[in-house]
């Protein structure tokens, strides 16, 4: 038996996904995990709780509030229509849409973390030696909070690739395009296809399984320095 | 309160029903879902007995019933899967009948999308078409044997987004996410006509029939609610209700 062309096309898609998903969510975590790290503003709480609320939605609201803004009568659709883009649902393109919401906190959260770890000290150290804020953030910050970078990319990652209901609701299950391997072990499981389904579910056990078995032994938490 | 009384209470709510009446649990097609709980209410004032529908895709269902998912009676979406489930023991073989004849339509949420000679399909100015997966479902089944027959299936795949059934078809179709949906008539059926956008209703003899089937369950034999809801289905007044929306039978 083994995986079938339709499993590996599947595969690669979810890689492809996830990675992409993960390097947009650094980029775009980064500035927003180092504001909520270092802010004192009154805004510091509605933000943090608004990016932590794909924690505790259920991804059929995610996924319903984007099929229909993302529509075409909705206000995202809208735009991405008149930018000649067509609408995100049922491309790769409004997958990753999605997953950057889905996956944020998981990403956003290790990042603050070790953002508040950084004590100020360092800090003006660099300011006194005239280093630029960027400059000190490429060559202070980051190395500092390469932990938080380390596990913020597995749990964004692996996130990703464990994505479901979101994708469900918005992918129309287009080989290649939208059907990620969650999708496809969901169909089949409804085609009484069991075997099919031990194969891909097995793999995903054991992928969540190492990596983060890679995440603890290699970013032990907690241990002291 | 003491406790005696707070388990009285207690159990008045949880078996409140009156001794005669019954209760059972359906599994329905996701297509049947209007017309299902037309019949619930019908049934209920008319008899007493209590139907509890539960609406999804069949191949779900029969997943779950064969793993020991506590349905009593199933309204497939298919003739195969009651006849399959009576073959492996799970269901009496005697009770299985068709409660109902699917109607396939294609259809837009926007007005003048679709004409009347499926003109649409053949021009390929759409930007997708939803149709629920063929391997799960008997409507997408169909879709893709009036596609065949049309010749247009390998030009028009391409365009294909599946609903996990043909109730997240519809959804699919009716944001306009889809420009269109190959879907159950029931679904865009409104007091008889069709409700908004633009429709072709399939003309039968393009797919095998779909035939749905019901059967009682093996948890459900002896349940009288079970029993009067079959008999109930095969009245004039609920063959009525189901042409309403759509159905021959």
């Amino acid at each position: 038996m083994g995986f079938s062309d339709a499993d590996l096309t599947a595969i690669w898609l979810t890689l492809r996904l996830a990675g992409v998903t993960t390097l947009l969510l650094l980029l775009i975590g980064t500035p927003i995990a180092w504001w909520l790290a270092r802010t004192s503003s009154k805004w510091k709480g509605p933000i943090g709780a608004v990016v932590a609320l794909p924690l505790v939605l259920p991804p059929t609201v995610i996924g319903f509030y984007l099929l229909v803004t993302m529509g075409p009568n909705g206000a995202v659709g809208q735009i991405t229509q008149s930018l000649g883009l067509g609408v995100l649902p049922f491309t790769f393109a409004g997958l990753v849409v999605a997953s950057v919401f889905y996956s944020l906190p998981f990403v956003v959260q290790p990042l603050q973390n070790a953002f508040e770890a950084i004590s100020d000290r360092p800090l003006e150290a660099a300011a006194t030696l005239r280093a630029s804020p960027l400059d000190t953030f490429f060559s202070v910050v980051l190395p500092l909070a390469r932990p938080g970078y380390l596990t913020a990319s597995v749990l964004g990652f692996a996130h990703t690739v464990g994505e479901f209901g979101v994708v469900l609701m918005i992918g129309g299950n287009i080989e290649g395009e939208t059907r990620v391997i969650s999708v496809q072990i969901y169909d089949h499981v409804e085609a009484m296809e069991y075997g099919q389904a031990h194969w891909l579910a097995a793999g995903m056990l054991v992928f969540a399984f190492v990596v983060l078995l890679a995440l603890y032994t290699l970013n032990p938490s907690g241990k002291r320095k | 309160m003491q406790p005696t009384r707070l388990f009285t209470a207690l159990s008045a709510l949880m078996f409140s029903l009156p001794s005669h009446a019954a209760e059972v649990s359906v599994a329905v097609a996701a297509n049947f879902t209007a017309p299902m709980n037309a019949i619930a209410a019908e049934f209920a004032r008319d008899t007493g007995h209590v139907a509890k529908p539960a609406f999804g895709a069949t191949g779900k269902f029969y997943a779950q019933i064969r793993n020991g998912a506590p349905f009593q009676m199933l309204l497939s979406a298919d003739d195969e899967t009651p006849a399959k489930l009576a073959q492996e023991g799970l269901a009496d073989p005697a009770s299985r009948f068709t409660y109902a004849i699917g109607t396939l339509v294609l259809w837009s949420a926007k007005p003048g999308v679709v004409d009347a000679k499926a003109e649409v399909l053949k021009k390929g100015q759409f930007n997708k078409l939803a149709l629920a997966n063929p391997k799960l479902a008997p409507y997408g089944k169909a879709a893709v044997e009036v596609l065949t027959g049309m010749g247009l299936l390998d030009s028009i795949t391409p365009k294909f987004v599946l609903g996990e059934n043909i109730a997240q078809t519809w959804q699919f179709a009716s944001t306009g996410n889809a420009e269109l949906g190959f879907v159950a008539l029931s679904q865009v059926m409104k007091d008889g006509k069709i409700g908004s956008g633009s429709a072709w209703i399939v003309p039968s003899k393009l797919h095998t029939p779909i035939r749905q089937d019901a059967v009682i369950l093996a948890s459900g034999k002896g349940n009288p609610a079970a029993e009067a809801l079959v008999k109930y289905l095969k009245s004039d007044k609920a063959k009525a209700i189901i042409r309403g929306y759509g159905y021959e039978i």
